[in-house]
């Protein structure tokens, strides 16, 4: 018999358009407006999965985002989806679900026996049962107790489907579709404000799609349908569906999950975008979030069939479904009532009502009478049986502050328990803009207080829970915010005659004993169902010390998970308050943080999938890199060439290849990437002189000077080499990575602290596209690409530039070396770098010309010892801990770092210095990072020496070579040192960083 | 994430921005007549203020101007912002009267 459990009419279901699903194998039907949940309770299935320690049978509780329990395992393959909760998936033809945290299978589990090992399992087993032997976690806690414990599967391949991302920018951002979202959202877009309604569920109504109610006149189906139609007419408001606001953040930006086709079969999705964030600025935000409804914490109340009372008149009113067909109801408050009043007319018995409440009174209690429906006041369940499928309850008399209950009242068989412990307001994103909470004491829980956002709130969220004080709120609140936001409201509408029954009375009842102590026993009291938190851990967590609501919940788990508590918070707090008698307000909330609900990596990637995840800066060359086998390297977020290795040659090998062509004939290597700066005004070389620690103001024109920048603190941040184009006009380099930052900073002291200097800075990086070429030959090549150019020495000295033609492309020549070779870099115009590449290549083809990469330049430099701004340097290191005096002016009065070169910390005598590293065995060639030590047999731990920062083979010596920064380095020339590795130590010579043309004969070719 | 009103573009999302750390602290005129005490007052000391903070901001993705920001530092909230050189707005009165 298949929906055996489903009403005979009514519901928000479309009964003509039937759904097949299965469900852990087994095949089902349910209808067109079905979540997974309402569609197995209609089948009658109630065990969905086992509970996270101790495995126990669990089942579905609540019929939304709060549900603690029935995760699944969604769809198959790429597209699977753990711990999804059953009661947020539409249901759709051919879906595919399976419990989660089950083994071997969920009727017959054996990790179940966890449950008889209960007691060591309590709150903190983690951190006390995993201390100690160490060797047991890898044989047995992780591989054993982590199957056990986990939950589903993530998918094992990479995500197949399309995610998107929007902005929007709105005056009225309305989170809640329910009574008083549609009319803050009304009231809103009746003044002209530009308004966002969101909602997380299928169709707009809240609570009204659970309750039968009549508003003016029309039923709740009409009523939400004429609000609807309305809204949707206005061309300034947007309605969005199945989208969850999930995080609220400063300034009223907030992001919302919209899920597009999660509800859809498989062959409707194709193409199409599956989830979109939406990232919202709002000039006011309304808040009508709603509430949730708390368990009541009462021995055994975990089982299957256990659920909440408002959530049993959902599946009624909303999904045609019967959770039972014998239930108990187990209250502290009216409104629960009418999930039994509303069950009973659907066809379901209601066999009686456990009402915590001595003396119940009110609409809904006299309803209840009327109905014949027995009443048992001032009792409590204190048991169930029924394991897989709640059986039957115990019923005892309450004996006020008693610590257990003596007599047994009556056992009740039933297959339903409905309980309800009044309810909480969704305060999470209220929480999440910093607003405050205040405790209710009448209302038994806690609002929204104080406000640190734009906002507004209304609605159950205020505390407002029945639909006419919804209406109003919602309008005060709308209309307030478009007032806030600068529209006029339109005359507010008659409030309409609502028939609802009034809300009553709530009587707090935190804890229900049982005949014996909570915590004795076999019974377990749950308080987080998805960490199976019990009260008793909560007491244990206090006897131990913990007190602070932020410790229980980590010691005991409690609030973590999917869930974050949603049903389980305010509950645990409370008995918190109990035993440390402090009221609630004192012993306060935990902290609420995004996201509301859980969102997926892949809607929060969006497009930015793998090559758009981050911006890619290539060359104009680089098409030609590409064509001619390089391997590249990320420098930031440029591509540079590594290496251009050829057929059958090993990485050392080319690189030994490229290096001595630059020693022997001549390389040619795109340094297009390298940050170029336009510095003009009448003041440049006076900020010039202030940023760099050498002197700049006599530069003559057509020269170049290289350059140190440090920050305040003396430390290096930045080198390069730098024009003087004109008497008022200079072109700065930087270094590839730091070429923006370089820029802020000049902008920083041009803006801030030096607004008199008449400068201009313009980034002309990628203006410029520059060919270097180094070696012996270099100037061959270029006499024949400029032949009108002189390029003596006399006329074309070291650090001197030309403009002219060079393969009839208007170009600037720096004759500037990072090589210690004859170098020319040629500058031209972006576009043209390709075809001065092309000359290039053709004019050296006859010595064998040989394009390098960023490796050979390491080398090459390395072999001259030249630092690397990032590699020698690390943001304590001065130019005098470089060995770079030379480039400190001891003339100039004040430039920036000067005054800290003199603190005692960079005078310090012992600071680590850079020198060269030459290793007793030429071949082995030392890992950069190595940290090193002046004697590796003194007892550990051995003081350290330094640490080695660059390191090569380099061809042209034939041996290995290292740079290392070094304690007193400067003084130590001719030590020893030695770099401890895993299996060996080896022993290095300390000497001069210079390794290769100590007297730079070769510059000039 | 911030909306930052930068005096040139208007109100922008945070993401447009660099953070420049406290505002109103000069460069030393002369740094080589100070003591070393000096130095490090204004090399490394800053006031970690809860509450009302004038901080400076560079529009990095948009102008590239630097300008300075008048924010509380627990709510977020941003009083104003003001072109370098200018005078910080005064306090709300109900953040504790005018500064």
């Amino acid at each position: 018999m298949t929906q055996a459990f489903r009403t005979t009419s009514g519901g928000r279901i479309d009964r003509k358009k039937a759904i097949n699903f299965t469900f852990n194998g087994q095949s089902y039907i349910g209808y067109e407006g079905d979540t997974l949940a309402s569609a197995l309770l209609a089948n009658g299935v109630h065990l969905l999965g086992r509970s996270f320690k101790y495995h126990r049978p669990r089942g579905i509780v609540a019929a939304g985002a709060e549900e603690p329990n029935s995760m699944v395992q969604l769809g198959e393959g790429a597209t699977t989806e753990p711990n999804i909760r059953a009661t947020q998936i539409s249901l759709y033809e051919g879906l595919k679900a399976s419990s989660v945290n089950v083994w071997p299978n969920l009727e017959l589990d054996i990790s179940a026996i966890n449950g008889l090992f209960a007691k060591i399992m309590t709150a903190g087993f983690y951190n006390k049962t995993f201390m100690w032997p160490r060797s047991m976690w890898m044989k047995l806690y992780e591989p054993v107790i982590r199957r056990a414990a986990g939950w589903g599967k993530a998918p094992a391949m990479g995500d197949p489907d399309i995610y998107d991302h929007m902005h929007l920018h709105v005056e009225v951002m309305v989170v809640g579709g329910g009574p008083a979202g549609l009319m803050a959202a009304m009231a809103a877009g009746r003044a002209g404000a530009r308004v966002l309604l969101v909602d997380e569920q299928n169709e707009f109504g809240g609570s009204l799609l659970s309750r039968k109610r009549q508003i003016g006149g029309k039923d709740e189906t009409a009523w939400i349908a004429d609000m609807v139609a309305e809204l949707e007419a206005m061309p300034d408001v947007t309605l969005l569906r199945r989208s969850t606001a999930f995080g609220y953040y400063d300034h009223n930006y907030l992001c919302v999950l919209e899920q597009k086709t999660d509800h859809l079969p498989a062959a409707e999705r194709k193409g199409k975008v599956r989830q979109r964030v939406w990232h919202i600025r709002a000039g006011q935000v309304v808040l009508a979030t709603g509430a949730h409804e708390r368990p009541l914490v009462f021995a055994d109340n975990d089982s299957p069939g256990i659920m909440l009372a408002g959530s049993v008149q959902t599946y009624v009113n909303r999904y045609g479904v019967l959770p039972g067909k014998k239930m108990v109801l187990f209250t502290n408050n009216d409104t629960a009532y009418e999930a039994a009043i509303d069950l009973q007319a659907a066809g379901g018995d209601v066999v009686a009502i456990i009402d915590c409440r001595t003396e119940p009174t009110g609409e809904l209690v006299d309803a209840a009478r009327a109905l014949d429906i027995e009443i048992l006041a001032g009792h409590a369940i204190t048991g169930t049986s029924g394991g897989k499928r709640v059986s039957s309850v115990e019923v005892r008399k309450i004996q006020k502050g008693a610590k257990v209950y003596t007599t047994i009242e009556r056992n009740i068989d039933c297959d339903l328990v409905a309980m309800s412990g009044g309810w909480s307001p969704v305060v999470h994103l209220f929480s999440q803009s910093q607003g405050q909470l205040e405790y209710d004491e009448e209302k038994v829980c806690f609002l929204p207080g104080k406000s640190r956002q734009a906002q507004q709130v209304a609605g159950a969220l205020a505390g407002q829970f029945s639909v006419k004080e919804c209406l109003a709120g919602g309008y005060k609140a709308g209309a307030d915010a478009a007032r806030a936001t600068g529209f006029t409201p339109k005359r507010k509408p008659a409030a309409p005659e609502i028939d609802e029954p009034a809300v009553g009375s709530v009587e707090p009842y935190w804890i229900v004993p049982s005949s014996r102590p909570v915590g004795e026993g076999m019974a377990k009291h749950f308080v987080d169902l998805q960490n199976d938190t019990t009260a008793a851990d909560i007491e244990l967590a206090v006897r131990e010390g913990f007190e602070s609501v932020e410790h229980i919940k980590r010691y005991t788990l409690t609030g973590f998970g999917t869930d974050q508590g949603k049903t389980s918070n305010i509950n645990a707090l409370a008995i918190l308050s109990g035993i440390l008698d402090k009221p609630i307000p004192k012993v306060g909330t935990t902290t609420f943080r995004p996201p509301y609900t859980p969102v997926s990596y892949g809607a929060l990637a969006g497009r930015n999938l793998g090559d758009w995840s981050d911006p890619v800066r290539v060359t104009s060359i680089h098409d030609w890199h590409v064509k001619n086998g390089a391997l590249f390297e990320n420098v930031g977020q440029w591509k540079r060439p590594w290496y251009f290795p050829k057929q059958g040659e090993t990485m050392q090998e080319a690189l030994n290849r490229e290096c001595l062509a630059v020693r022997n004939s001549v390389g040619v290597l795109d340094a297009s990437t390298l940050g170029k700066i336009d510095i003009r005004g009448p003041d440049a070389a006076e900020f010039l002189n202030r940023i760099y620690t050498n002197a700049w103001a006599k530069l003559g024109i057509g020269r170049v000077r290289y350059g140190l920048m440090c920050h305040e603190d003396g430390m290096v941040f930045d080198d390069g080499t730098t024009a003087r184009l004109a008497e008022d006009r200079f072109l700065m380099t930087t270094t590839t990575g730091g070429a923006a930052g370089v820029l802020d900073w000049l902008e920083e002291y041009l803006q801030t602290e030096w607004p008199e200097l008449k400068v201009y800075c313009t980034s002309v990086t990628e203006q410029w596209a520059t060919v270097s070429i180094t070696g012996p030959k270099a100037g061959a090549v270029l006499e024949k690409l400029a032949p009108e150019m002189d390029l003596s020495h006399e006329n074309f000295p070291f650090l001197s530039f030309k403009e002219g033609e060079v393969a009839g492309i208007n170009a600037r020549i720096f004759r500037i070396s990072f090589t210690g070779e004859l170098t020319y870099e040629i500058n031209v115009p972006w576009t043209c770098g390709l075809a001065l590449w092309k000359a290039v290549m053709a004019a050296g083809a006859e010595f064998d010309i040989t394009p390098y990469g960023t490796e050979s330049m390491h080398i090459l430099r390395a072999e001259k010892g030249f630092i690397i701004v990032g590699q020698e340097t690390d943001g304590t290191t001065t130019p005098q801990d470089l060995g770079m005096d030379w480039i400190v002016s001891k003339k100039k009065p004040d430039f920036i770092g000067k005054r800290s070169f003199t603190r005692s910390d960079t005078a310090r005598p012992d600071r680590k210095q850079l020198v060269g590293l030459l290793t007793e065995t030429p071949d082995d060639v030392l890992p950069e990072g190595s940290q090193l030590v002046f004697d590796p047999n003194v007892p550990k731990p051995i003081p350290m020496a330094g640490h080695v920062t660059s390191s090569y083979y380099s061809a042209a010596l034939g041996r290995s070579i290292a740079l290392a920064l070094v304690k007193g380095g400067h003084g130590r020339k001719g030590q020893k040192i030695f770099a401890p590795l895993d299996k060996r130590t080896v022993t290095a010579e300390i000497v001069d960083p210079v390794f290769y043309d100590k007297e730079g004969d070769r510059l000039n070719g | 994430m911030l909306n930052i009103d930068c005096p040139w573009c208007g109100k922008r999302h945070e993401t447009e921005f660099r953070y420049g750390g406290e505002a109103h602290i000069a460069r030393p005129e002369d740094p080589a007549k100070l003591e070393d005490t000096e130095w490090a007052e204004f090399l490394f000391m800053r006031t970690n203020t809860k509450g009302y903070f004038a901080e400076r901001w560079l529009h990095s993705h948009g102008c590239r101007r630097w300008f300075n920001v008048f924010r509380n530092t627990v709510t977020h909230e941003i009083v104003g912002s003001y072109k370098m050189g200018e005078k910080p707005p005064k306090l709300p009165k109900s953040a504790g009267g005018t500064k």
